[in-house]
């Protein structure tokens, strides 16, 4: 594919580079916002354009097809087919038989324990070690792209991408959810239910909020990647800590833990499904996913602008 | 103002090691600047201070008048640089790859962005493999695409870190007629290498490096006048005419096989070389020589090998 050959349309000439040099330099100087959105683009380009990370994104939205395709030829009234019997997601596969919204919910849930977190730990985890590893970012730092700048434009790029996927997967579940189940008003884990269209607003909500627990596993991959100039490592490191999250939190012994735990509020979107929303849950969900995000997006921005660049 | 100044400029790394020992690095503007010394004397690790990529240990750095590191985002964007090697997105083309660092810069215009590129690919010769990833470029166009990176807006200063390193001569000379050229615009040039005679022929002004420690900076005409001229005799009789050129007042004497030589200093050749026939030796030859500049370099910076401190 080609990967946005550069300048794009976005950048066209001018034609006169000499009158360009002095009036236009200042010009972009005092559009600090054009600047920076100029700059995201750029990084936005760099990440989907890479063929792995476009790969990633299709095997993800292949799982709720397989998934779909699986809960369908499998016994659909089976409630023990595929996810497990107790807590919300056994609710999901009992009710998708009358309901394919709730492929969604099923694939989200499942998706968020290996599949998402991988997606979210590649990407994260390449940001700044890969740019250190290839040696790019010294040239990004000596044009100067700024520390703190390429940090929060790396930061929005990781999130932009973890949206991507979440969204992919709700998108991809609705849809093959739709063509292999019936659709219509969506019965609440509460017991009651809405129309299809509240069911679908409460879909994209529950889909947002995935997408802020992937923001805040974005903010920890990306400050375990300034660390190191090994992007691979950085993408393991990620990803044992996500495992060894859920392993500490499936300890019934450990429970006064869970709550601080990185993976313990993920699941949480399932408040979204009651009626009335469970609101503690949701909101301490949200509040974790801030304080990861603000804590490890500080120690990212704290370690990478007083570390030597040695690659 | 001068393009560069340090004053004191030190980096001792973690395990004690002191890579760079107190500098004071003055290179004036428009000059282009040789920066010398052999892989390893601290070169990379000072252009990573000048350009704030490494923190200093102690000591001050400046860039344009302006203090490093903390002055980064306001001065960089004036000095164009080559660090360590060319380092490039090898799944981009050349072109994408100058779009990218451009759009980090945040005082690019983008609507000049595609002009300024194709005139810093043509500047480079690399017009013809714009569209060409990376990975396919040679050594040579890397390193040439990494020079038009640092001609993406007028700069006045240019930091090239071993430019001409792992060029075949042909590249090498390439490399030299872009220096040139980026000159006579009235950029100064910052150029390291561990090789003088890759540098000697457009430099202006040289600093020499030895295991951290600037040992010699200067014009290049002045390192030319540290070197002492050496006479050398060629006879049958090496020792005996060492032993009449050290009677005669030269320093240095020193005999060695078919020859004796000897430092020459303030002595005329022509009365040398009439005491040494008076005194009955035998010369077969007689010559009268100044060390090349690679000479003085070695005996500045140690021969290879040499890693002491």
């Amino acid at each position: 594919m080609s990967t946005g050959e550069g300048a794009g349309p976005a950048l066209l000439a001018s034609g006169d580079v000499s009158a360009a040099g002095g009036s236009g330099v200042q010009g972009a100087s005092r559009r600090p916002v054009r600047s920076w959105l100029r700059f995201f683009r750029s990084e936005l380009r760099l990440v989907f354009g890479r063929k792995r990370n476009m790969i990633l994104l299709v095997v993800t939205a292949l799982f709720p097809l397989l998934i779909g395709i699986a809960l369908r030829v499998a016994a659909p009234h089976s409630g023990n087919g595929g996810g497990g019997g107790n807590g919300p997601v056994g609710s999901f596969f009992n009710q998708l038989a009358g309901n394919g919204v709730f492929l969604a919910f099923i694939a989200l849930s499942s998706l968020l324990i290996l599949v998402l977190p991988v997606v979210v730990a590649v990407v994260a985890g390449d940001s700044v070690a890969g740019e250190a590893g290839s040696g790019t970012l010294r040239y990004l730092l000596a044009v100067p792209a700024g520390r703190s700048r390429l940090l929060a434009v790396k930061l929005a790029v990781i999130a932009t991408f973890g949206l991507c996927a979440t969204f992919v997967v709700s998108a991809v579940a609705l849809v093959v959810g739709a063509v292999l189940f019936p659709i219509g008003p969506v019965t609440l884990l509460s017991g009651d239910t809405v129309p299809l269209a509240d069911g679908l607003l409460r879909l994209f909500f529950v889909t947002l909020y995935v997408t802020a627990a992937m923001a805040a596993l974005g903010a920890v991959g990306l400050a375990i990647s300034t660390l190191t100039e090994h992007p691979i490592g950085a993408i393991a490191a990620v990803m044992i800590l996500v495992v060894a999250s859920e392993v500490v939190d499936s300890v019934p012994q450990l429970a006064a833990v869970g709550p601080y735990l990185p993976t313990h509020w993920w699941l949480g979107f399932d408040s979204l499904l009651r009626a009335p929303v469970d609101s503690y849950t949701l909101l301490h969900g949200l509040l974790s996913f801030g304080v990861y995000l603000v804590l490890f997006g500080s120690f990212a921005w704290a370690r990478f602008t007083s570390a030597d660049v040695t690659s | 103002m001068t393009a560069i100044s340090t004053s004191g400029l030190t980096k001792r790394f973690r395990g004690g090691q002191v890579a760079v020992d107190h500098i004071d690095l003055a290179v004036p503007p428009g000059s282009v600047y040789g920066f010398l010394g052999p892989n390893g004397s601290g070169k990379t690790t000072t252009i990573r201070m000048l350009l704030g990529l490494a923190f200093p240990t102690s000591g001050t750095a400046a860039l344009l008048g302006t203090d490093m590191p903390s002055g980064s985002e306001r001065v960089l964007h004036r000095v164009g640089s080559l660090v360590e090697g060319p380092a490039f997105y090898s799944f981009l083309s050349g072109t994408a790859n100058l779009a990218r660092y451009d759009a980090a810069d945040r005082h690019a215009d983008p609507r000049t962005a595609a002009a300024r590129i194709s005139a810093a690919l043509d500047r480079v010769g690399l017009l013809p493999a714009a569209k060409k990833h990376y990975r396919h470029y040679s050594l040579g166009m890397k390193q040439r695409l990494a020079i038009a990176a640092g001609l993406l807006q007028p700069r006045e200063l240019i930091i090239l870190d071993e430019p001409t390193n792992g060029l075949d001569p042909q590249g090498t000379r390439e490399v030299r007629g872009l220096i040139r050229q980026i000159a006579a615009d009235g950029t100064t040039v910052f150029v390291s290498s561990h090789l003088l005679a890759e540098v000697e022929q457009v430099c202006s002004h040289v600093g020499v490096m030895r295991t951290g420690r600037l040992v010699f900076q200067g014009q290049l005409a002045d390192l030319r006048q540290t070197a002492d001229a050496r006479v050398t005799v060629q006879t049958a009789e090496p020792e005996a005419a060492a032993k009449v050129l050290a009677a005669f007042g030269l320093a240095g004497a020193q005999a060695g096989a078919g020859e004796a030589s000897a430092a020459l200093a303030d002595a005329e050749p022509e009365r040398v070389c009439a005491e040494l026939v008076t005194r009955g030796i035998g010369v077969r030859g007689f010559a009268v020589a100044a060390p090349s500049l690679e000479e003085l370099f070695v005996g500045l910076t140690g021969e290879g090998f040499d890693v002491d401190g």
